[in-house]
């Protein structure tokens, strides 16, 4: 299984005899096949190292003259005003992130619930065909999710928008914004995207779970667990990482979501506006930038847009980071 | 602790087909009986439905009667997980829980019980790895994890864990067979010393070993593959292995077949 973060958990499980998988067999027989297949693989791997590569220097060296040009605080200030070149990303940061975050919040529960019921649950005709339906969620263009979000799902969620605000106002994030009305909030952003990321998440971990070692079930069966707690003590702990690794996958394709977002977002009332509150409108990176593609006119304004895309392709690398060592961390007891 | 077991005319079933048929026996108080026989012949099925572990395979169910004292075990409304709780049981390859401690493996019984108090959980800890005859050789590493140990420590890690919830039997299926000679030495020196305590019953493949370890041994058989496994004869293990009263225990045994 390949996972976003470059851990695999068949990087983890050495075959039965406890021997790391088959690596590094120098025989080489001088083939013509041998060769060609060789080089193809070397040829692939360095490609991709060579694009990432070349993807962020193009991205600092567009970014970073406009950087020098910035009249503002290029990480602190919440103005974009291109035009005046005053530009920050910081509400753009904080849209990004925080409607990634609760749509990963809202998603993964659920996920795992799923991954579960299909794995352990669920009667062996039905686990099949529900899952190939979780996978076709998948295939739903992010347009649809877009329209339908804003057309369906918005004036259907202001009732419980309004209601979270009027119980919850108290705290930041659910403070009331009278003058974003309709539901287009990035609060129903996050749900929108969380249906997005479910079926992947969904994915991985059933993967994961239906890996779970039959022996340690059986332990904790014979133990006189219940049904709940054999997967507690056996299923739950061996999908963690599985579990973490998905979720960041998830959480990758959140962040950089575009058209679903820039359909359902309000913009900020008025740029000064900006609140903690999620029933805030706002702009994350990909939508904004998608949305001002007419004003890609070369030099300072366009370097701008380069950027803030920079930020969110050093975003996507720092979550991978952070998955990575989470999961490196739990190798001690996953052997 | 350890109380009898009494097998009245058990079939076991996967689905539709019949695994084996028509067992009867008793497995007297604290004592050690050996279940021996061919592969395939039945006799792990049949050890698996003394504590209804056979039922976690879908379509696994039986019909007669299992009895641990005065106590039916597959009477309506008797809940399996109850059953597992006074029947313990042992694997053939050791399986600790991978992603906890030494500590954590002992106790994973009495946790799912509600057990809370450290102190308690301390002192079950100690007494269950001596018990296991494993205390001196982890006492000092605790809280590493299981799967660290060598194959033998594990498993008599994974006695320890199942003597921790104080079982009224342990059933051992083939539990040395994936260990080297010296580990299987050291849990045959502790099936000597459990069965003080409990009533044991083990399946193995190693003739010796369960003439060494067993008091009373029963042999199991099938007629052909796709047919049932029966209960040949149950006798004294010096009976059996000396004296047995049917020519198929004697066949098996001098390594006719099997």
């Amino acid at each position: 299984m390949s996972s976003s973060t470059g851990a695999s958990l068949s990087d983890e499980l050495p075959d039965p005899d406890g021997r790391p998988p088959l690596r590094g067999d120098d025989a080489n027989t001088g083939r013509a096949g041998d060769k060609v297949f060789g080089g193809l693989a070397i040829g692939s791997g360095i490609v991709v190292i060579a694009m990432v590569v070349l993807i962020a220097i193009f991205l600092l060296f567009q970014a970073i003259p406009a950087i020098g040009d910035d009249k503002v605080n290029f990480l602190t200030s919440r103005e974009w005003n291109v035009s005046g070149r005053r530009f920050g990303i910081l509400q753009m940061l904080w849209t990004t992130v925080v409607t990634s975050v609760v749509a990963l919040i809202i998603a993964v529960p659920f996920a795992v619930a799923i991954a579960l019921f299909l794995t352990h649950y669920a009667p062996r005709w039905l686990a099949g065909p529900a899952a190939t339906v979780i996978d076709l969620l998948a295939a739903v263009p992010s347009i649809v999710y877009g329209l339908w979000g804003v057309i369906i799902v918005a004036p259907k969620s202001e009732g419980l928008q309004n209601w979270l605000s009027d119980v919850l106002g108290w705290f930041p994030l659910f403070a009331k914004v009278p003058s974003v009305g309709g539901g287009t909030t990035m609060f129903l952003v996050s749900i929108v995207l969380a249906i997005m990321v479910l079926p992947i998440v969904t994915a991985l971990t059933r993967e994961v779970f239906s890996q779970a070692p039959a022996a340690h079930q059986e332990a904790a069966l014979a133990l006189g667990a219940t049904k709940w707690e054999m997967i507690r003590t056996a299923v739950l702990p061996f999908g963690k990482p599985g579990i973490i690794s998905a979720s960041m996958l998830g959480l990758g394709r959140a962040l950089g979501e575009t058209v679903a977002v820039l359909y359902i977002l309000s913009a900020l009332p008025d740029s000064s506006k900006w609140t903690w509150s999620l029933f805030n409108g706002g702009d994350t990176f990909a939508a904004k930038i998608a949305n001002s593609a007419s004003e890609f006119t070369g030099g300072t304004s366009t370097g701008a847009y380069i950027a803030a895309g920079l930020v969110l392709f050093i975003l996507t690398f720092v979550v991978n980071a952070v998955a990575r060592v989470v999961i490196e961390r739990r190798k001690a007891f996953s052997e | 602790m350890g109380k009898r077991i009494d097998v009245k005319d058990l079939n076991v079933f996967y689905g539709d087909f019949k695994a084996v048929e028509g067992v009867s026996m008793t497995v007297e108080p604290r004592s050690v009986t050996a279940f021996i026989g061919p592969s395939g012949c039945g006799k792990s099925t049949f050890l698996r439905t003394l504590n209804r572990m056979h039922e976690v395979i879908p379509g696994g169910h039986v019909q007669g009667k299992v009895m641990l004292d005065d106590e039916d075990l597959y009477a309506p409304g008797v809940d399996p997980v109850a059953v597992r709780r006074t029947v313990g049981m042992v694997f053939q390859r050791p399986n600790p829980f991978p992603t906890m401690s030494i500590r954590d493996n002992v106790i994973a019984g009495l946790r799912l019980n509600g057990v809370k108090n450290k102190k308690v959980l301390d002192q079950k800890v100690e007494e269950s790895l001596q018990g296991a005859n494993l205390w001196n050789e982890v006492k000092d590493r605790l809280n590493k994890p299981g799967a660290g140990l060598s194959g033998g420590q594990q498993q008599r890690l994974c006695i320890a864990r199942a003597i921790a919830v104080e079982p009224q039997v342990l059933l051992m299926d083939e539990p040395c067979s994936a260990l080297d000679p010296i580990s299987t030495l050291a849990i045959e020196d502790l099936i000597g010393k459990l069965k003080e305590q409990y009533t044991i019953v083990i399946v193995t493949h190693n003739m010796q070993q369960a003439a060494r370890v067993s008091d009373k041994t029963a042999f199991f058989n099938l007629e052909a593959t796709g047919k049932p496994g029966n209960l040949i004869e149950m006798d004294d293990t010096q009976q059996i292995f000396n004296n047995p009263s049917k020519k198929a225990t004697e066949d098996y045994i001098s390594g006719r077949f099997g």
